[in-house]
């Protein structure tokens, strides 16, 4: 199996869609000229021109609900938030128009979008550049949300969240983007991952470790550490998609460990996190051996300076402390 | 040929000569020109009805934001729609939703709330949709719509479709930031969009001098973005029409948006829940609209004048456009309400459709 960066993995997605289908249309800021701001659509512009990759003004708003309104006469726009974090601007569009427009209309209508983009902290952006909204979106009925945190998970889910034809919002995130990971060839076929799905990406016994993007990384790294240092073996579980949820992967395997220690990048009230606390406790609650605990981003606005954010984010460090107090 | 006088007790603003000659008006034959009043007819006729069950208990709950006094300008574009043309609007959509052709049945069932609505009673007054008359809704946040009308016109030019999108929206969106994102945009990229911005002169309880900034109207907010405009009197039924034409030509052949301002009144409040519509306009003003400037009244006159339409034909109109809306009372009063197993569908397509995607995670989180 071949490794490519999670950027290059976006990319192959891109490609192999504007290729299957006549319909999708890629759309943003610097996303066709610039190659991207992050070169996650590189070589696009070139090879299939203005009509299928498309630069925008600074208009969030405009053009996502332009690609809102496209969609409705069967568009399939693929549009980028240069951050997440600018979601912000478009907020009526993105919960508004894109959720609600199939349910006010009693099914006539439905939304088939892809929102993209990154959704993260630490890379010392400051407060308005490092939101992570997964939870927020995930919060309105008519929404899809998933998360991948692996080039390969990349590229599957970005492709079946193409063919949804519901609005589907993908977190990516910038420091993500240059990690290589095993991602299946093209030549054997086409790969997607099914939204709704989690991965198991280490197993264990002692206690689940769940997370999902960026976070399952640092999951991983606290991973190694409790079975090195402290003999604790861990299982984190990989969500990749918000909503839909894989709830039986998360029982699952909180049955098997007895114990639950949750890593979520966003601040701490009402994460995705939360709702997951709230979820095994309903269904694995006389499988508990002890509470459910967290490991959210400190909870403040994100901080600049480099010399802390990296703390104020889920470190393996604070995944390793938190653990040991329920171990 | 010349027009024989109009009565002066209609004095008008209207000039009779002018718009009647264009091409699209002369092409049309004296039964469509009968049709149009009927439709109009028919609105005032159902906003009428909807008024009258709203202020009795038990029937419909949430807004009612009535077109009374503006029928001319929906049934004036919607008369120019072909294949291709689409149309959108905010929420005082009742008017486009009958003037593309939906039922009086399911547009008062879904004031009721009933499953026999249109949006099976889940989105009310203010959400009427028929994707198959090319209408698009029904939307309730001011100027949310218009960067929706500039992607159905972003669509049309994407399947190189020849059409146009018509997008309405009160004198009031034309403050919001999407609206400008929207301009831009559309301007930028050449999209076959024409807005229409319906100036009744209020936005809610503000007038026009109280909310905008502008030199001699809105529509020439166009010129900052090198788009053309235009601005039209709304109670000339022949203006509406041969004006919205021009746009939508310009949308179809050159693929150009428009802004157009057409100026125009509701007799009633900005919802019925407005207690203040006459204190924020005089009873004056509002009965000189009533009186002197009603395009149902004008464009009767009109017909009257030319030879196809009698007082008498014109009473019976109105008659069966009331027997109409009477009906669609009764069958909303007997249609039943939605389940509420119900209240989880057409929330996801791959759901609704049973789809293999649909079968993969969990989608909703009840407890």
């Amino acid at each position: 199996m071949r490794e490519i960066q999670y950027r290059d993995a976006l990319n192959e997605a891109f490609d192999e869609e504007l290729a299957r289908d006549e319909n999708v249309v890629l759309m943003g800021e610097e996303v066709a000229q610039y190659n991207g701001a992050y070169k996650v659509t590189k070589g696009l512009w070139e090879k299939w021109g203005d009509k299928r990759v498309v630069d925008t003004p600074i208009s969030e708003a405009g053009f996502i609900g332009m690609g809102i309104g496209a969609s409705m006469l069967g568009v399939r726009p693929v549009m980028e938030l240069m951050f997440w974090s600018f979601h912000s601007v478009a907020f009526d569009q993105l919960v508004n128009n894109a959720a609600c427009c199939r349910y006010m209309s009693g099914g006539l209508i439905n939304v088939p979008i892809v929102m993209r983009g990154p959704a993260n902290g630490g890379t010392n952006v400051g407060a308005t550049h490092s939101h992570t909204p997964e939870g927020l979106f995930a919060a309105f009925p008519g929404l899809k949300v998933c998360s991948p945190a692996t080039p390969a998970d990349a590229k599957g889910l970005m492709k079946t969240a193409i063919r949804d034809n519901d609005p589907v919002y993908v977190m990516e995130n910038t420091t993500l983007y240059g990690i290589k990971g095993h991602v299946p060839d093209p030549a054997d076929g086409d790969f997607t991952i099914p939204l709704g799905k989690a991965d198991i990406k280490r197993e264990g016994s002692d206690i689940s470790l769940i997370a999902h993007g960026a976070s399952v990384l640092r999951a991983l790294e606290a991973a190694e550490i409790l079975e090195k240092e402290h003999g604790i073996s861990a299982e984190v579980v990989d969500l990749r998609s918000i909503r839909p949820l894989d709830q039986d992967a998360i029982i699952k395997s909180v049955k098997k460990t007895n114990k639950a220690c949750l890593v979520d990048e966003s601040k701490p009230f009402c994460g995705v996190s939360a709702q997951i606390t709230t979820l095994i406790q309903e269904y694995a609650f006389d499988y508990l051996d002890a509470p459910i605990k967290r490991v959210c981003t400190i909870d403040a606005p994100a901080i600049y300076s480099p010399h802390v954010e990296p703390h104020q984010l889920p470190n393996a460090e604070r995944i390793v402390k938190q653990v040991l107090t329920i171990a | 040929m010349s027009l024989p006088e109009l009565k002066p007790a209609m004095e008008t603003s209207a000039s009779p000569l002018d718009f009647a000659s264009s091409p699209i008006n002369k092409s049309l034959s004296s039964e469509e020109k009968v049709e149009h009043y009927r439709q109009m007819e028919r609105i005032r006729r159902f906003e009428q009805a909807a008024l009258k069950n709203y202020q009795k208990d038990g029937t419909m709950g949430g807004f009612l934001h009535l077109y009374i006094g503006q029928e001319s300008l929906a049934v004036g574009a919607a008369s120019l729609m072909g294949e291709h043309d689409h149309m959108i609007t905010a929420y005082r959509c009742h008017a486009h939703a009958l003037a593309v052709g939906m039922d009086m049945n399911e547009c008062m069932a879904e004031l009721y709330g009933k499953a026999t609505g249109c949006s099976k009673g889940k989105g009310g007054s203010m959400h009427f949709f028929a994707p198959d008359k090319n209408f698009w809704g029904g939307h309730g946040i001011v100027a949310g719509q218009t960067p929706l009308g500039l992607g159905l016109g972003y669509g049309l030019k994407y399947k190189g479709l020849e059409g146009s999108s018509l997008c309405f929206l009160g004198d009031g969106a034309v403050n919001q930031g999407a609206f400008h994102e929207s301009l831009n945009i559309a301007a930028l990229f050449g999209i076959p969009v024409v807005y229409i911005i319906e100036n009744n002169g209020y936005s809610m309880g503000t007038s026009q001098k109280r909310s905008s900034a502008f030199k001699d109207c809105l529509a020439q907010r166009a010129d900052g973005y090198d788009m053309d405009w235009d601005v039209v009197n709304g109670e000339d039924f022949y203006e509406v029409r041969a004006k919205v034409n021009i746009a939508m030509e310009r949308a179809r052949k050159e693929s150009k948006p428009t802004i157009l301002e057409i100026n125009t009144y509701r007799y009633y409040g900005h919802s019925v829940a407005d207690a203040n519509h006459k204190v924020y306009r005089s009873p004056e003003e509002i009965n000189k609209y009533k009186k002197d400037h009603d395009p149902i009244n004008l464009w009767r006159q009109r017909l009257i004048q030319e030879g196809i339409l009698t007082d008498e034909q014109a009473n019976e109109i109105g008659k069966a456009a009331k027997q109409e809306a009477a009906e669609a009372t009764k069958f909303a009063e007997e249609s039943p309400a939605p389940t509420i197993e119900s209240i989880t569908d057409d929330v996801y397509w791959e759901v609704d459709n049973d789809t293999e995607a649909s079968k993969i995670g969990r989608h909703f989180f009840n407890d």
